[in-house]
């Protein structure tokens, strides 16, 4: 299979002239087996100080209450719930890339999928945190556990989406750390074999004894096919279940059926963004250029193009709906999210999601680093004004104008928010400083297939199609990490 | 007679390594094992390895979470404590659809997983069984146990004739102990 040579027309997915796999291992262990840098560090403490505010006014919250946050009688659920959506979200895209894109056989994603799928864990943890701080004593998490207790037993309500989400949240986090931990295993072998003393013995205990031989890796082969076969389905449950706990509700806005599917784009969409604003840094800080490539970022920006336009279309079904419907209280809410007071959320939303990202159309700003990375940050803005939208805009006006009310968020509620982006990126820069953030052995399987190296000889080796090795040619002057194109 | 226990051949390309293994096997030579950085497809059958059983363990595990918990349901909401919600039935199988389907993904990951570590012998802290250090890096190494086996000198030229870029005759099984 390693011989198998690729169609020329397919643009490396591995630049640089000598990449061998012995360069691999030590391009990639090279974060893992030196002290970081300047960059690392300042990183690192910035975070830690955002991690330290988390902790703070999430232990505020426990002591006084979420009544320190700035919620009312109308607005119940606020900045906890958009929060929720919105990492839960961004948790999407690891899964997304570890298990569909394996099941299509996209080659590409073997450079991107640890990192993506880190990322994933962190987001759900801090997704879940949220889930925890808003319950005000969380303590009582228990009783959203089946287990039995002294009321009765009074068990859970399995009628509810809330306790659907229980399952699907915690399901989906297990599930994505048992698949990223079984595929880290070779990774951490690699650093043993390579490691002296202490170092030696504590990866040497995380790698379980792994050796690489023709049973185990055929074993691991066939795990991995297969989480990748039922993370699929779950990835697709779990924000389908998350948009089920507006969805089944009889609350304008909410109560539409159209929320899981506009839900899970949105969800892959925010992902891929996140992906990509950690993968534009970490390439740079890492000199992972040769495997990071702008074909990479490019294909993610395609992704977030299409996501995108799927939002963007579900938007406009949703207005037309509304208006369809006839019903008044659904159009007045639709209406409300642009002439309403909170018209700005609404303005940041369909601009950041919609009009923004059609600038990916253009090869010119998909291929351009600094403005992809503007734009990764300005989809996660929208996203996040998007859950906002959905929540406190409809939440803010009900039935009775008597009762309607405006969301102000305190400084907890703005601290926990910050705080779990601190929370998110402290445990990503440990992640890149102790784990291979790329998976080595997955790489090396497409090196001798898909490199430009492999490319180069294949140019010079066989007969080829004048015309395929001009188009391949041509294709590489958009890659940053090759010089000059012979 | 040599104290030699394994002899690993020692490949940097898995295509010339596949040669090797088809080389020794033209000339009768049993293979112990062979360690490789990466999964290399068509090893396995070469050495008349099984195809790996976890599919249906993965399924057995399946079938067990979604029956566990929707019996689990069954039992809080149907038997033990059924509610009245708007004359509806307490039996409301739709409504157990997703967590039936969260703990068949749940038991599925888990149970596959486990039997995995299980049948290979992974679990935290194992000394590690490495014949080469390097075969977790970048060489693919086909290791022979020597015992019993024709003229080592023979052995070492087929190897290198299939392109084995090192031929070590080890006195140890394993390096990796300390």
């Amino acid at each position: 299979m390693s011989s198998h040579s690729e169609s020329i027309i397919r643009e490396p997915l591995i630049t640089g002239k000598d990449i061998t796999y012995a360069q691999i291992t030590n391009d990639v262990l090279r974060p893992v087996e030196n002290m970081p840098g300047r960059a690392w560090w300042i990183g690192f403490v910035v975070a830690c100080l955002g991690a330290c505010l988390w902790l703070f006014a999430v232990s505020w919250t426990f002591w006084y209450g979420i009544g320190s946050w700035g919620l009312n009688k109308t607005v119940g659920w606020a900045w906890d719930i958009t929060g929720f959506v919105w990492w839960v979200g961004i948790g999407h895209a690891g899964t997304l890339i570890s298990a569909i894109l394996l099941l299509f056989r996209q080659n590409w994603r073997n450079s991107i999928n640890r990192s993506a799928e880190a990322m994933t864990i962190f987001a759900v943890i801090c997704a879940a945190s949220y889930i925890v701080c808003h319950m005000g004593r969380p303590w009582m998490f228990i009783y959203s556990l089946p287990l039995p207790n002294q009321y009765g037993s009074l068990w859970v309500n399995f009628n509810s989406p809330l306790i659907w989400d229980v399952f699907a949240i915690s399901t989906y986090f297990s599930v994505s750390l048992v698949f990223w931990y079984t595929g880290l295993l070779p990774d951490l072998a690699t650093i043993r074999d390579r490691a002296t003393g202490l170092r030696r013995r504590i990866y040497s205990i995380f790698s379980f004894g792994w050796t690489g031989s023709v049973k185990t890796w055929q074993r691991f082969e066939t795990v991995c096919l297969i989480l990748a076969g039922i993370s699929t389905p779950l990835v697709l449950s779990v924000h389908t279940i998350v948009s089920m706990d507006f969805a089944t509700s009889l609350e304008p806005g909410w109560h539409t059926t159209i929320f899981p599917p506009y839900f899970v784009a949105g969800a892959i969409f925010s992902g891929f963004a996140m992906v990509q604003t950690l993968l534009l840094i970490t390439r740079k800080v890492l000199g992972l250029e040769n495997y990071i490539t702008m074909f990479h970022i490019e294909a993610m920006n395609k992704i977030i193009l299409l996501t995108g336009s799927i939002v963007g279309v579900a938007y406009i079904t949703e207005f037309f709906i509304a208006y369809y419907s006839g019903g008044e209280y659904e159009r007045y809410t639709f209406l409300n999210r642009f002439i309403g007071p909170y018209w700005w959320a609404g303005c940041m939303m369909y601009g950041c999601n919609v009009l923004m990202t059609q600038l990916m159309w253009f090869k010119k700003i998909r291929t351009n680093i600094p403005i992809s990375w503007v734009l990764s940050i300005v989809v996660n803005i929208g996203m996040w004004f998007e859950r906002f939208v959905i929540i406190v805009t409809s939440l803010h006006r009900d039935f009775i104008p008597s009762s309607w009310a405006m969301f102000y968020p305190t400084w907890v509620d703005v601290s926990i928010f910050i705080g779990s982006i601190g929370l998110f990126f402290t445990l990503f820069l440990l992640f890149i400083r102790v784990l291979p953030s790329i998976a080595m052995a997955e790489v090396k399987l497409i090196l001798k297939s898909s490199s430009e190296q492999a490319k180069k000889k294949l140019i010079e080796h066989e007969q080829l199609n004048d015309e395929q090795v001009e188009y391949y040619k041509e294709s590489l002057t958009k890659f940053d990490s090759i010089e000059a194109v012979g | 007679m040599s104290k030699t226990k394994y002899i690993l051949g020692l490949f940097a390309d898995p295509d010339e390594m596949m040669h090797g293994i088809d080389k020794l096997q033209q000339n009768s030579v049993p293979i112990y094992d062979v360690y490789t950085p990466m999964p290399i497809h068509g090893i396995d059958h070469k050495l008349g390895l099984k195809d790996s059983r976890l599919g249906y363990a993965a399924f057995m595990f399946g079938c067990l979470g979604g029956s566990t918990i929707f019996s689990m349901a069954y039992y809080m909401l149907v038997h033990d404590w059924p509610m009245d919600i708007g004359g509806k039935p307490a039996f409301a199988i739709p409504d157990f659809v997703p967590i039936t389907f969260e703990w068949t993904v749940l038991f599925t990951a888990f149970g596959m997983v486990a039997t995995f570590f299980y049948a290979t012998h992974l679990f935290p802290g194992r000394a590690p069984r490495v014949m080469d250090l390097r075969a977790t890096d970048d060489r693919f190494v086909i290791a022979i146990d020597a015992k019993g086996n024709i003229p080592h000198d023979d052995i070492t030229k087929i190897l290198k004739d299939a392109g084995a870029v090192e031929v070590k005759h080890n006195d140890r099984k394993y390096v990796s102990y300390e």
